[in-house]
């Protein structure tokens, strides 16, 4: 077949490139522009895979002098232990500061209250702004992929926020070429998402061929869980089961990390990267889709968080 | 559809194999576009069951019977309220052969904004007609876009086939027609594939009913259109991004110039030219996120070593010595105006090109363009929102531009609202189409200094 005569063709071409080669250029244009143009940029690091992928460019980017930029990590004080380890570990081994905007802090101020559902991850976004607005950082950087939901499917790689932080889809910048355009007034900032053109599965392979280590808890392992909501979730501090929900033991993992009350786990044995890239391949779900609650609650979920200033 | 099947399953960790294909589609709802779009995803299977079920029940709402695969992209409140695609989707797809990153641009609302800046990244553009109609005022449109922003490949999709019987001859007037007029605006390279989008045919597996057509699906030209253009044709363009000098005690004079190869090969040794200061020194290292190379190629992200300590910063452009761009402070430009409020002459911008943002001035607006049958209606004093016209710009500083049928990423440029921030115009130095080059430049502009084309 001709098809395969191209292919070929192509791959014994001396200046070919990879899908991830491409991907990671990419990305790392988008890290080199930010800390060019910007005054006070700091990436948003929760310990999830996709942040981790971010560090990773970041300190490839820059190499051999440090990251140029601090981490902030947003806080819902109901983190999976194995992931806040992690974090300390990460910025402990290539000597980063990090920033921790707390949930529980606000809360117990009373400058926000607990939902009578428990979940936190809504409730993030008010000291997330609060920690931008304090530190005046100009540039936030998330991991934010394209392929995760509609509404950020058509979000751009540099993401103007006004002095509230909301988002206006339709108010947009269109962005053309690898011409990026961060300029903004006093007050507001660009979130900036390296990711954007990344996928699921992108992500994997990238972290299978830099060998990245990333929390144990993203590979299979004997967890107690309950289901709710049609999701296995793990009891914590942030709560547990009620009491027609019964406890017990699965082989699981996670395919995403986030506040532990609404972030569930699937049923996997995949324990090696190489298993969880072909489960991925597999899957007939989106990592959001079999994995989080706080995107089931409407078709405008996602949309209606961002214009808030969320992630 | 065997061929797909197993899709998502042979991606595995051995990744290398895989290239990456960006491409937009061009065309209204009425061509079938969203349908050609959600049969190349369901067919590659890159919709999940958790979103077709979305869909489904998002279609069930509204009464429609079909699942509406528009539903897939069109993501925000607004587009579902008012049933239209306001802006650029992108969706990502891949098979074993191939990684694509699809733009996804509307038909009706700020139509050419959305397609010019689809195209703009573009390596491939698919554009679609109705068997029907065939080649229309919209379609010529949307040939002229392709051609400005130099696609590189354009795929004529000649779509619902079975409503004309699947005739061969069909067929053959559309692809001539089209390829006709697609070659007189200098488009290099024209695939045209009789489909039907709704049956299937020649989408994904080759038709059981057009035995007459013996070229690629639209999936299969996909994946074997070649992306890698040979780079050493191109003379290399390293504009630089930020200079990296840790200062530590295991680097104390490392100062490394990082950016992305814009264009061609750059290898240690070359003899190099920095601009606009025009000092010259030599690659002395090459650094590729974390190793050493003697060699390295666009699109590559590097990090160069010179062997002269010069003064070299953000907005500076490195090239061979030997084919070093000129510098210039009045650029003329085929631009798109993309901001609601108008250019006018006399406007103060910022103009960034590359790395640099500079001060500038709109001296002239020469001419706009209806793309609808390319007539020119000279001095309209000001561009809309949509319009594509010619300007001429007068910079505060000089810039190293190429023109954009040279290089579309260092001949590309945007204009921006000092105020606010907002993005004005995209342009495109030199002159617009392929075939327009040397014979309608202006006279004199070929003397004056920069303009070398």
């Amino acid at each position: 077949m001709t098809t395969v005569a191209a292919l070929s063709e192509e791959l014994d071409n001396p200046y070919a490139l990879s899908h991830l080669d491409a991907l990671e250029s990419e990305a790392v244009h988008i890290f080199r522009e930010v800390a060019g143009e910007f005054e006070r940029p700091v990436i948003l690091f929760s310990g999830g895979k996709d942040s981790i992928v971010m560090l990773h460019l970041a300190l490839k980017a820059f190499a051999p002098a440090p990251v140029p930029f601090a981490l902030l990590h947003v806080d819902t004080g109901h983190n999976f232990p194995e992931v806040l380890d992690y974090r300390d570990r990460a910025v402990a081994r290539h000597g980063l500061r990090l920033h921790v905007a707390s949930v529980q802090d606000f809360i117990d101020r009373g400058e926000l209250r607990e939902r009578p559902d428990g979940t936190r991850n809504p409730l993030q976004t008010v000291p997330l702004l609060d920690a931008i607005d304090k530190n005046r950082f100009d540039a936030v950087f998330g991991g934010g992929r394209r392929d995760e939901e509609k509404a950020r499917a058509k979000e751009r790689v540099f993401s103007l926020r006004d002095e509230f932080g909301g988002w206006d889809p339709r108010r947009q910048r269109p962005e053309l070429w690898q011409l990026y355009n961060g300029r903004h007034s006093p007050g507001e900032h660009v979130r900036v998402f390296p990711l954007s053109n990344w996928t699921e599965l992108d992500v994997w392979q990238y972290i299978a061929r830099e060998k990245i280590e990333l929390p144990a808890i993203y590979y299979a392992h004997e967890r107690e869980v309950f289901a709710r909501s049609g999701m296995w979730l793990a009891p914590g501090g942030w709560g547990g089961p009620k009491d027609d929900e019964k406890l017990e033991v699965r082989q699981v993992r996670y395919r995403t990390v986030g506040d532990m009350s609404c972030t569930g786990a699937v049923e996997s044995d995949a324990d090696t990267i190489e298993a969880v890239i072909a489960e991925i391949a597999a899957s007939r779900l989106t990592e959001r889709g079999a994995t989080r609650a706080d995107d089931k609650m409407s078709e405008a979920a996602m949309e209606d968080r961002k214009r808030e200033g969320y992630f | 559809m065997s061929t797909t099947n197993t899709a998502r399953s042979d991606l595995t960790v051995d990744a290398g194999a895989t290239s990456l294909l960006r491409f937009a589609t061009a065309g209204s709802v009425d061509d079938g576009k969203s349908t050609l779009v959600g049969r190349l995803l369901h067919d590659s299977k890159s919709v999940l069951a958790d979103q077709l079920e979305a869909v489904e029940h998002a279609s069930r709402n509204r009464g429609q019977e079909a699942p509406d695969l528009a539903l897939l992209t069109d993501g925000l409140r607004a587009e579902r309220e008012q049933g239209i695609t306001i802006d650029v989707a992108y969706r990502y797809f891949a098979t074993p052969r191939r990684r694509f990153i699809l733009a996804d641009t509307p038909g009706h609302v700020q139509y050419t904004r959305n397609m010019v800046t689809g195209a703009s990244t573009a390596e491939l553009a698919v554009v679609l007609v109705d068997a029907r109609n065939g080649v229309v005022e919209q379609t010529r449109r949307h040939a002229a876009v392709a051609a400005l922003l130099r696609v590189p490949h354009v795929v004529l999709a000649v779509n619902k086939m079975d409503l004309v019987d699947y005739q061969e001859s069909v067929f053959a007037a559309i692809a001539e027609e089209f390829t006709a007029y697609a070659g007189s605006l200098g488009v290099p390279e024209i695939t045209a594939i009789p489909i039907s989008a709704l049956a299937g045919d020649n989408v994904v597996t080759p038709s059981s009913t057009m035995d007459w057509y013996g070229g690629p699906t639209v999936l299969e030209h996909l994946e074997t259109v070649p992306v890698v253009a040979d780079p050493s044709d191109d003379p290399a363009r390293f504009p630089v991004q930020y200079v990296i000098r840790p200062q530590t005690a295991e680097h104390p004079d490392y100062r490394g110039y990082a950016g992305q190869i814009a264009s061609g090969v750059l290898r240690v040794g070359d003899a190099v030219t920095v601009l606009p200061s025009g000092r010259t020194s030599t690659v002395e290292g090459i650094d590729a996120l974390g190793r050493s190379v003697d060699v390295a190629w666009a699109p590559q992200s590097v990090t160069l070593r010179l062997a002269d300590d010069l003064d070299v910063s953000r907005g500076d452009l490195i090239a061979p010595t030997a084919a070093a761009p000129s510098v210039t402070q009045d650029v003329e430009a085929t631009v798109c105006h993309v901001a609601d409020r108008p250019l006018t002459v006399g406007q103060r911008v910022l103009l960034k090109h590359t790395t640099r943002t500079v001060k500038a001035i709109v001296k002239e607006i020469p001419s706009r363009l209806t793309l609808d049958d390319l007539s020119q209606h000279p001095a309209p004093g000001e561009l809309a929102a949509n319009d594509i016209g010619r300007i001429v710009v007068r910079t505060a500083a000089p810039l190293a531009l190429d023109a954009y049928a040279e290089s579309r990423r260092t001949g590309s440029f945007l204009l921006i609202d000092p105020a606010d921030g907002t993005t004005l115009t995209a342009g495109m130095a030199g002159t617009a189409f392929a075939e327009a080059t040397a014979d309608t430049a202006p006279q004199g502009a070929a003397d004056d200094e920069g303009w070398d084309f």
